[in-house]
């Protein structure tokens, strides 16, 4: 039996960024807020200090940071018809564990979605005709614009610190930008990270070819910045180990440099860290959350009360709680009904490597961040024409290489052995000349009917309960755009001089063992039809309407970019919502 | 700490073959790749700690990721076993004992799935092995390997450093420090006399 603690007027399920969103604007309109957060409490001075961060081996291979998949895990398979396995280590994704979430570990690229990204269904439409989309795609427009989050991308920017170069101010276009951007009502916070060799050549070889190169957004500082909360970071120092890592420089954008020294010092906020929720808590009417239900690391059950629920964990944790508590309808492909576990989408990720005589250019791959690069957005989204090309969607594609790190930075020409001596003097002759750009193609994931999230048959957690199962594979539309972009990448490494490029595009069956990106979207999406969507334009559930749902899980499908930008514009869009719509008269903010 | 006598010879004998010495870098085993494995399937690494291990254990797609019954120290246990055997048997002596090209041979016989283990999947293990020793070669000599930061000398990498913005804008200038680890430099603690 669970012990019974005090009502709070709001429980926030996860502290990762958007829970201290959420967090700190419902503390700050006097709100009595605990967050409830299954990993540990971590700090820069204590769990990645400069001293021993740079440890690849530590915290690459072997996962130091991450969730251990004995507390968590899913079951995989490609198509409906296989036998879902466990995940039993992590490979396609990295889900993060602890206070901070994917916001300690992220590599801090901080972009916003295109603006017809939000309406593509209609945009898609609109241009090409509804046959000209795949039968079975099932993409849909957000219910929100890109006019509507425009303040609220800003405000995460200037939480941030975020250094870039703007390409399109009020829309006037300025150059040296992204020509492809959204109107922005002002500048980045900081200017564009300096940018070592490659990335510079990479640019160089772009505009050459007629592209508009810009800088990537980063959240690793070019400079110091103090943010309108009063916390202030330090300028990034290039040391290559910021994705996988905790910065332990106070350089990269992560809820411990810029929320939570001010949350932390409210009276109304509190916290519980490694406490794992395992439910949400509904009334006799299922549809009024009375709060969640959490367990400790002694294993012992507790029930926190509040009139708010925020679900503010990871997307797919997101899914398995609202699976695993009876909130809303499981999502059925066959008879095409129910809303939870649709439209779960990755990404699309590819890149070409160049090998580089090394009597004339010499790299030093090490000096690197997790979000420094040169990219261009002539192929991503709707930037350019499909109706010749037989695909849709698209991508940003750039010399974004994150680091030199030796364990998995050792590529040699092909054709060379995978070990003696040649292979050895393959790596001595080829690490400081090789371009090795990782996401360099970093494509969209539409959603289709067969590519979604449920409760496994066979295989249970460590509570007894079963895993949820992950259903996807790659269409031929993600291939055939990814077969493209990764050609017209190739095209910009070989003008850079390389004297050897190889194309390594992303081939299905989609594979759970090779690192893509952490950006696992869908299964909770929001629109504007309560049949076809779990939440709202504002994040908020339509069948239990005090429950609010962050996170990428709210995406219809993933655009042609790193999501966090678009997932804390959202989380500042909904508390916004929260504070002047919904604690006014509390109750479904949208009538369906 | 993990391996036996036999074992750890063989295993000594088998990284120095997948990185054979030169006159600038030194081998596997002078590197220390086989002291690093035999201390990572000492800890957690060699018992999957952390990893989902629930059964039951059903052979997937490869797609499907490991979904192997045994971790890696009982795989190499097993697996080394199975090589002995296989060695003895069709080259007359244990792998140390083979020349240089008999052990080539061996390893690219698993590499192509043309040498049978008993048992074993050689392939897989062979994967298996040549990823370790890759990590012993690179990782920070605190774990074993990469003995006196020989492999970060060999490819120019320069270490556990954390600031690099005196060199963020000198492009295609070689970076002019030696590498560093966790524990400092050799010559940091070197007796002045």
């Amino acid at each position: 039996m669970a012990q019974k603690l005090p009502k709070k007027d709001v429980a926030i399920i996860g502290l990762g960024w958007t829970g201290s969103i959420l967090a700190h604007e419902l503390t700050d309109e006097g709100l009595d807020v605990i967050a409830i957060e299954r990993g540990p409490w971590r700090d820069a001075p204590t769990d990645f200090p400069t001293t021993y961060v740079q440890d690849e081996l530590r915290y690459r291979i072997r996962h130091e940071l991450f969730l251990r998949p004995e507390q968590m895990t899913f079951t995989f398979r490609n198509r409906m018809d296989q036998q879902a396995l466990p995940i039993r280590t992590w490979g396609a994704f990295m889900p993060m564990t602890g206070v901070g979430g994917g916001g300690v570990h992220w590599n801090a690229e901080t972009f916003r979605f295109l603006p017809s990204d939000f309406v593509l269904k209609t945009h898609l439409t609109q241009r090409y005709g509804a046959k000209f989309l795949p039968e079975d795609m099932t993409i849909q427009d957000y219910g929100v614009t890109y006019d509507d989050l425009e303040p609220h991308y800003d405000r995460f920017e200037y939480l941030c610190g975020t250094s870039g170069t703007a390409g399109n101010l009020k829309g006037q276009i300025v150059e040296g930008g992204n020509p492809f951007e959204g109107p922005r009502s002002r500048p980045y916070p900081t200017p564009a990270q300096e940018q070592p060799f490659s990335y510079t050549l990479f640019a160089k070889a772009a505009r050459e070819l007629g592209y508009k190169p810009f800088p990537q957004p980063s959240g690793n500082l070019s400079q110091a910045y103090e943010n309108p909360l009063g916390v202030r970071l330090g300028p990034c120092t290039y040391c290559g180990f910021c994705e996988w890592f905790g910065c332990g420089n106070y350089s990269k954008a992560s809820p411990q440099t810029t929320i939570l020294p001010a949350l932390v010092r409210k009276s109304n906020f509190a916290y519980r860290t490694e406490c794992e929720v395992t439910r949400i808590n509904l009334d006799g009417s299922g549809k009024r959350a009375t709060g969640v239900t959490f367990v400790d690391t002694s294993g012992e059950e507790w029930e926190q009360p509040a009139d708010l629920v925020i679900l503010a964990a990871f997307s797919v944790f997101n899914v398995q709680l609202l699976l695993l508590s009876g909130v809303g309808k499981p999502y059925d492909p066959v008879a095409n009904q129910g809303v939870i576990g649709r439209n779960f989408t990755h990404q699309t990720i590819s890149q070409a490597i160049g090998f580089f005589d090394k009597d004339k250019f010499n790299f030093n791959p090490f000096i690197a961040s997790g979000s420094i690069g040169m990219c261009i957005d002539e192929f991503n989204g709707d930037n350019f024409d499909h109706g010749p090309l037989g695909f849709v969607g698209g991508g940003y594609m750039g010399q974004v290489q994150t680091n030199g790190r030796p364990i998995q930075t050792n590529r040699v020409p092909p054709g060379t052995p995978a070990w003696g001596a040649k292979w050895k003097s393959g790596v001595r002759d080829n690490y400081l000349s090789t371009v090795i750009p990782g996401t360099g193609v970093h494509g969209s994931f539409y959603s289709y009917r067969d590519v979604y999230l449920d409760l496994d048959q066979l295989y249970k957690d460590r509570f007894g309960r079963p895993l949820m199962r992950m259903t996807i594979d790659f269409h031929d539309n993600e291939i055939k755009q990814n077969a493209y972009l990764t050609d017209k990448f190739a095209e910009i490494i070989k003008a850079m001089g390389a004297k050897e490029v190889v194309k390594e595009p992303r081939k299905a069956p989609y594979d759970v063992t090779q690192y893509q990106t952490t950006h696992l979207c869908g299964g909770a999406i929001m629109g504007t039809d309560p049949s076809t969507s779990a939440i709202n334009r504002y994040l908020q559930s339509w069948d239990v309407p005090n429950l609010f749902i962050m996170g990428a899980s709210a995406f219809p499908q993933n655009a042609g970019y790193n999501p966090t930008g678009t997932v804390a514009a959202l989380a500042y869009w909904s508390a916004e919502a929260i504070k002047t719509q919904y604690l006014k008269n509390p109750g479904p903010l949208v009538h369906a | 700490m993990f391996f036996d006598p036999a074992e750890g010879a063989a295993v000594e004998a088998l990284v120095d073959r997948l990185i054979p010495p030169d006159p600038e870098t030194p081998g596997g085993k002078d590197a220390g790749c086989a002291v690093f494995i035999d201390r990572q399937l000492a800890g957690p690494y060699g018992r999957r700690a952390g990893l989902y291990l629930s059964p039951p254990f059903i052979k997937g797609t490869k797609q499907q990721g490991p979904q192997d019954e045994d971790g890696p120290a009982v795989r190499y246990r097993k697996a080394l076993a199975a090589l002995d055997q296989y060695c003895r048997q069709e080259k007359g002596g244990a792998f140390v004992s083979l020349s240089d090209a008999d052990k080539d041979a061996v390893i690219g016989g698993l590499e192509s799935g043309a040498v049978k283990l008993d048992s074993v999947d050689g392939q897989a293990f062979f994967e298996l092995l040549l990823g370790n020793t890759r990590e012993g070669f690179f990782a920070d000599p605190i774990y074993g390997g990469n003995r006196d930061m020989c492999a970060w000398r060999m490819i120019g990498y320069p270490g556990a450093r954390y600031d690099y913005r005196d060199w963020v804008h000198r492009h295609n200038e070689p970076y002019p420090h030696p590498p560093v680890s966790f524990m400092g430099r050799a010559d940091w603690n070197a007796r002045k006399t």
